[in-house]
């Protein structure tokens, strides 16, 4: 049987220790109290920082437990963040595979569309941000949904929308265990017919899932002769997801 | 072959990044470092030279290695830089002489006032195309070679260089004290007060009214043409092209003819228009600057509106304040609430930029009531940008007699899906972004790019440019022209804050 992690087991006595001083304590006050190096208790502060549990004051001298350690059930990461973090990959990814991209993340049961790239053809085209997607019968949706443990944003009834759409719990439930175990989600006709997409999970710090990106195209560009997610595009998909997470950890 | 890109380096305000673009003008990678922000005195704004250029010397490499490319890849090297920060260095040691002194230091306000004198602010406008601000280069070569002793017999000895930060870097890129290149760009040169509009030549009439030697500046160059081989960080590879950050954006938006417009939203906001070969001369308080110069061919010419404070409020409010964590955030809060609630802030954190060019103006919240939340000063800090925006293209349909159709914006607040719907309906006109925001870094390589055949022509270039995103227009006129006069009136309650009895030398 695995041991206890002491990392943790101290990071907990800090939150314990500030969570009891509304002043807010300094690296001496939490090394003095917990009998540890001041090295230490600065690198249990700096990733509790990083995390979102704790926050500095003005000086930079007290630290004290965040608003977000109260609300620990609430996403993470601000969705205009995750925006402006996914920006200039979500653009590198629409000029590359030449469709349309999307950044979503999962809203009481429904994937919200966080930013949106045109297809670069200079067609009209209009800005859907903030519209809404159904997560089961989309590649976002299941990208996101695979990762989602609650079960309590899950759609409870699974709507049709062309007869290709999953609406069987059980089959969606092999398929988002499908998406696990490859890393990557498709769709195939479901939402729209003559449509596919690809989509893959952002990970933020921990490997939280924070969201998805991915394209949507007609099926004859998005799969290839055998009617298959063409392999180049769902690696550039991919790849965006790992260039926006890696974003997201190191400047968090 | 292996795939070949061009470095851009944009070396900007805050940071100095390099970014990678392959031959369908696609950024492949970003490598960046912050610099710090030096502010010895209030009002004065300073930058370490030798830090910046120690964060090129690393960022390059680090773009480089990020995909795993090797320097031989890369065919060209464009600089972006920000504009009119000055720097003087010593010829024989290389080191520079104290600090650089940034755009938006304000220490020459009152050498500003003196040298307007009674003949005004506009006295040099018609030789250099620029009225006597604190912002350009010209009056801070002077203060710096007036307030250093010695300095100034040594500058008239040839003992010294004066450089905006493209100079810096491409002296450095090419060995520095060990034989390198003393040069600027026509775009560079454009904004330092020295130099003729139409002959773009230093000029002696601005060089005797600011006191500054010949000896010290640098040769001008076009923009894009290779200025030479460098000898570090990237040895064996060509120098082909700098230009001033807002000259790359408009290059980089690929606004080749006249009446194409681009306003780039960063730390401060600039809205250039291009009027071709044309100098317009601006009744509005518009800048005339040169757009570009390619070769051996004329120069391109634009028009140029700037807001001072932009993307700085948001981080002031950010900092300052302390109502954010990150930038991004005051989208969410400027969200909980429907409108600015009566709110007004002008950001004239150091006078106000185009088109009423007011140094002696300062900050003001105009419209404060107790109803007001945070939310609403969130909307007011973003709808700030939005009413500058629109106070500099009124002033530029006014002076090129042309009403603007759309307006393609960049920079890192066109991620704030609030402002640019803001613009839409302020402007009444539709907001489009590229596909590539980092126009800045894209323009100096396309201009690289070209100057040494990695692109053939102006017309492959256009073809890589592609809508990302559009906002169209639908606010109420009535309200428009309400809320435009609230601004209006708000910004009538910043003038004549400093007086100049205050300001010291």
């Amino acid at each position: 049987m695995p041991g206890t992690v002491q990392s943790i087991e101290r990071a907990a006595a800090v939150l314990r220790l500030l969570a009891a001083a509304p002043d807010g304590l300094g690296v001496a006050d939490l090394g003095n109290a917990l009998g540890l190096a001041k090295t230490t208790v600065h690198g249990i502060l700096r990733t509790l920082h990083q995390v979102g549990f704790v926050e500095q004051d003005h000086s930079g001298a007290h630290y004290h437990l965040s608003d977000a350690f109260g609300r620990l059930g609430e996403s993470y990461l601000d969705p205009n963040e995750l925006r402006s973090r996914a920006i200039n990959w979500a653009d590198s990814l629409a000029s590359r595979s030449g469709e349309v991209v999307r950044v979503g993340r999962l809203v009481e049961g429904k994937v919200v569309v966080v930013h949106h790239v045109f297809r670069p053809d200079d067609s009209d085209q209009d800005l859907d941000v903030g519209t809404t997607l159904p997560p089961h019968a989309t590649a976002l949706g299941k990208a996101v949904l695979a990762y989602d443990a609650s079960g309590a944003s899950r759609p409870h009834k699974l709507e049709a929308f062309t007869t290709r759409t999953i609406t069987d719990p059980a089959r969606l439930a092999e398929e988002l265990a499908a998406v696990r175990a490859r890393g990557w989600a498709s769709e195939f006709e479901e939402h729209t017919v003559e449509l596919a997409s690809i989509a893959a999970p952002i990970r933020g710090l921990g490997g939280l899932v924070v969201g998805a990106v991915g394209l949507a195209g007609r099926v004859e560009r998005i799969c290839d002769s055998r009617l298959r997610h063409r392999a180049d595009l769902v690696t550039m998909v991919r790849a965006t997801a790992e260039a926006i997470a890696r974003d997201l950890r190191e400047d968090a | 072959m292996a795939e070949q890109y061009v470095a851009a380096v944009d070396q900007g305000t805050n940071s100095t990044r390099c970014i990678l673009f392959d031959r369908r003008g696609r950024l492949v990678s970003v490598a960046q470092r912050e610099h710090h922000q030096l502010f010895p005195r209030p009002g004065w704004v300073e930058h370490d030279a030798g830090e910046i250029w120690n964060n090129v010397t690393r960022v390059v490499p680090g773009a480089i290695k990020q995909i795993g490319a090797s320097p031989a890849q890369i065919v060209a090297i464009g600089i972006a830089n920000q504009r009119e920060t000055s720097l003087l260095w010593d010829r024989l040691t290389g080191r520079p002489i104290g600090h650089a002194v940034t755009w938006q230091d304000t220490r020459t306000d009152r050498l500003v006032t003196e040298l307007a004198g009674t003949e005004g602010p506009d006295r040099f406008a018609e030789l250099c195309g620029l009225p006597l601000t604190t912002y350009f280069s010209a009056p801070r070569i002077k203060w710096m070679l007036d307030h250093t002793p010695g300095l100034r017999q040594r500058a008239e000895r040839g003992e010294i260089l004066f450089g905006t930060m493209e100079s810096w870097l491409i002296w450095n890129f090419t060995g520095g004290a060990k034989g390198g290149l003393h040069a600027t760009d026509v775009t560079n040169a454009s904004r330092t007060m020295l130099m003729n509009i139409e002959t773009l030549e230093w000029d002696d009439r601005l060089l005797e009214a600011f006191d500054v030697p010949r000896a010290i500046l640098p040769e001008i160059r076009p923009s894009s043409g290779v200025f030479a081989t460098a000898t570090e960080v990237l040895p064996g590879v060509r120098i082909g092209a700098a230009l001033g950050d807002q000259q790359a954006a408009l290059f980089g938006q690929t606004c080749f003819s006249a009446g194409e417009a681009k306003c780039t939203y960063g730390t401060g906001s600039f809205l250039l228009l291009h009027t071709g070969q044309e100098i317009v001369r601006s009744k509005h308080g518009m800048l005339t600057t040169v757009a570009y110069q390619i070769g051996d061919h004329p120069a391109s010419y634009a028009l140029e509106g700037s807001m001072a404070v932009t993307g700085s409020l948001v981080q002031w409010f950010r900092d300052g304040l302390g109502m954010i964590h990150t930038a991004a955030e005051i989208e969410t809060l400027a969200r909980t609430v429907e409108d600015n609630g009566g709110a007004y802030i002008v950001p004239a954190f150091s006078g106000l930029f185009a088109p009423h060019w007011r140094s002696e103006a300062r900050g003001v919240i105009a419209g404060l009531t107790g109803y007001i939340t945070k939310g609403h000063l969130a909307r007011a800090v973003l709808e700030a940008t939005g009413f500058q925006t629109l106070e500099v293209v009124d002033a530029m349909n006014a002076d090129s007699g042309i009403a603007l159709t759309a307006l393609k914006v960049d920079g890192g607040m066109t991620a704030n899906n609030l402002l640019m719907q803001f613009l839409a309906d302020l402007l009444d006109v539709r907001v489009v972004r590229p596909m590539v925001t980092e126009t800045v870094s894209l323009g100096a390589a396309y201009a690289a790019g070209l100057a040494v055949g990695y692109w053939p022509d102006l017309e492959g270039l256009r073809s890589n440019w592609h809508r990302a995103g559009q906002w169209m227009p639908h606010m109420d006129p009535a309200r428009r022209k309400t809320e435009y006069a609230n601004w209006q009136a708000a910004v009538q309650r910043t003038f004549n804050w400093i007086r100049p009895e205050d300001q010291e030398l």
